[in-house]
């Protein structure tokens, strides 16, 4: 489904990502994991070219989103949703018309059309009833389903998440990763940045450990968790002490 | 004489009554006409400008610097008693307009922009994510942000230059103060300079009204 070949970004002289090579199967929740600064984010959003690879490949479906440019790219990224850290809704548009513009806009969607797929997908993350609210009228876990709604109303065939829950209150991260448990179980394709341990486990298939712009370690969750292999993998659990210790 | 006779003098009121409502609607359509090119030139320098390429944005930037510390005088000279010298005759209304017009213009670009420019990086990508074109982020997500943060300033800024519309008195255009000007000397009466007060009061009272409540509104 997605297939990232010898990436490689470098931002100026400094090389973030250094020959990255990961796919994602279809229906398959891949979990990235890594200190600060491994290039995780950079990774991700080389993935939608929202950040340009130096060098190395990115095929959605056997097709090169790195080959695309102009709208030959708009139109590859319909088919890549991505849910930012901080949601970034537009906060002069209702709920509703957030949901609604990339639809009509890039999609082509007729009004009624995107506004019924809108509120079907409103009503997926259970937030139905916030259609016509502000954005700044919403909790940050609101925020953020509503972010997920707006790109699974575009049929995205993969989902991309940077660090979705980072910039919630604890008692709001569940409601969001409920909602990405429940995409999962419909067969979403995701690719997932992430610090909660815990939904690794639950959910992963994989799990992605990178440092220094590479991917150290690979494998299901019982394995990377339960039976690290390399030492900064290790070091890196340690930190993490109360999810490790299970 | 009394103070009445003096600011409110009867007939003198019924007597250039007429001339003044003349003027008013000159200072009315020019002011619209510099408002509509002033802003709609602003937007299009500062959309122009968010394309990043310096071959426009060095003509602009100038363009904006020297607009704005330039006095509108020194320029609405040059170009009424200046041009003609080079063969370029223009009406005074027009030296009015593009002269006004080019000065509202350049504060507007500068206004646009520092409300582009504050539009968070997170917005683009957000748009762009979602399949949106370069220039469909811009209209449907960058610029309504952009201006509904500009619009106090682009209120004043409009209101402090379509007032300057009275320095067309000096080219002859017959605007309000230049009609109610030449009235005064005629008849020996201020009475005239009231009524000019009164019809600026009568245009720009309302928008400062309409400011204030856009201003609560939007801050
Ligand atoms: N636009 C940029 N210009 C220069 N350097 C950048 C840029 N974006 C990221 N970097 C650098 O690239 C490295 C990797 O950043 P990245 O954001 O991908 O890390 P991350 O793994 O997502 O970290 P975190 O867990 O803190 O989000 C960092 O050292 C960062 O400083
Ligand atoms: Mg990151």
């Amino acid at each position: 489904m997605l297939e990232i070949n010898q990436l490689e970004k470098c931002f100026g002289t400094t090389q973030v990502l250094k020959s990255i090579d990961l796919s994602v199967k279809p229906g398959e929740l891949v979990f990235v994991i890594g200190p600060s600064g491994s290039g995780k984010s950079t990774m991700l959003r080389c993935c939608n070219r929202l950040e340009e690879p130096t060098s190395g490949s990115i095929l959605l479906d056997s097709e090169h989103v790195t080959e695309c440019h102009g709208r030959a790219l708009d139109k590859m990224r319909l088919k890549i949703g991505m849910v930012f850290q901080g949601f970034h809704l537009y906060p002069h548009k209702s709920v509703l018309a957030n949901v609604m513009l990339a639809q009509v806009k890039a999609l082509k969607r007729s009004k009624p059309e995107a506004k019924a797929r809108a509120m079907e997908m409103l009503e997926h993350v259970g937030l139905a009833h916030k259609a016509d609210a502000m954005p700044s009228e919403l909790s940050g876990g609101q925020q953020q389903r509503v972010a997920i709604a707006r790109a699974l109303a575009l049929d995205p065939k993969v989902m991309l998440f940077d660090e979705p829950t980072s910039a919630l209150d604890p008692e709001l991260v569940g409601s969001v990763l409920k909602v990405m448990k429940q995409l999962r179980q419909e067969g979403m394709t995701m690719l997932v940045v992430s610090h909660e341990m815990e939904f690794a486990r639950e959910a992963a298939d994989r799990v992605v450990f990178m440092d220094g712009g590479v991917v150290v370690e690979a494998g299901p969750p019982e394995d990377i968790f339960g039976n690290p292999k390399s030492e900064r993998l290790r070091a890196f659990l340690s930190r993490l002490q109360p999810t490790t210790a299970a | 004489m009394s103070f009445l006779d003096t600011f409110f003098d009867g007939a003198v009121m019924a007597k250039y009554l007429p001339d003044l409502l003349a003027a008013l609607v000159t200072t009315l359509w020019l002011s619209a006409a510099i408002v509509i090119a002033g802003l709609a030139l602003g937007l299009v320098l500062a959309c122009l400008r968010t394309l990043g390429r310096w071959y426009l944005t060095l003509p602009i930037v100038a363009f904006a610097d020297i607009s704005r510390a330039l006095p509108p005088l020194v320029v609405i000279l040059v170009f009424y008693f200046g041009l003609p010298g080079l063969g370029i005759r223009l009406s005074g209304p027009m030296v009015l307009f593009i002269v006004l017009g080019g000065v509202l213009a350049a504060f507007a670009e500068e206004i646009f922009w520092a409300g582009l420019t504050s539009v968070p990086k997170g917005q683009w990508e957000a748009g762009r994510a979602t399949g949106l074109s370069f220039m469909q982020t811009l209209f449907d997500i960058a610029l309504p942000q952009a201006i509904r943060l500009g619009i106090p300033s682009l209120v004043n800024r409009a209101l402090a230059i379509t007032k300057m519309t009275a320095l067309g008195s000096v080219i002859g255009v017959k605007e309000i103060l230049s009609v109610s000007s030449s009235a005064q000397s005629f008849s020996g009466s201020a009475t005239p300079l009231t009524m000019a007060a009164l019809a600026y009061l009568a245009i720009f009272l309302p928008v400062v009204i309409f400011a204030r409540l856009l201003e609560k509104r939007y801050t």
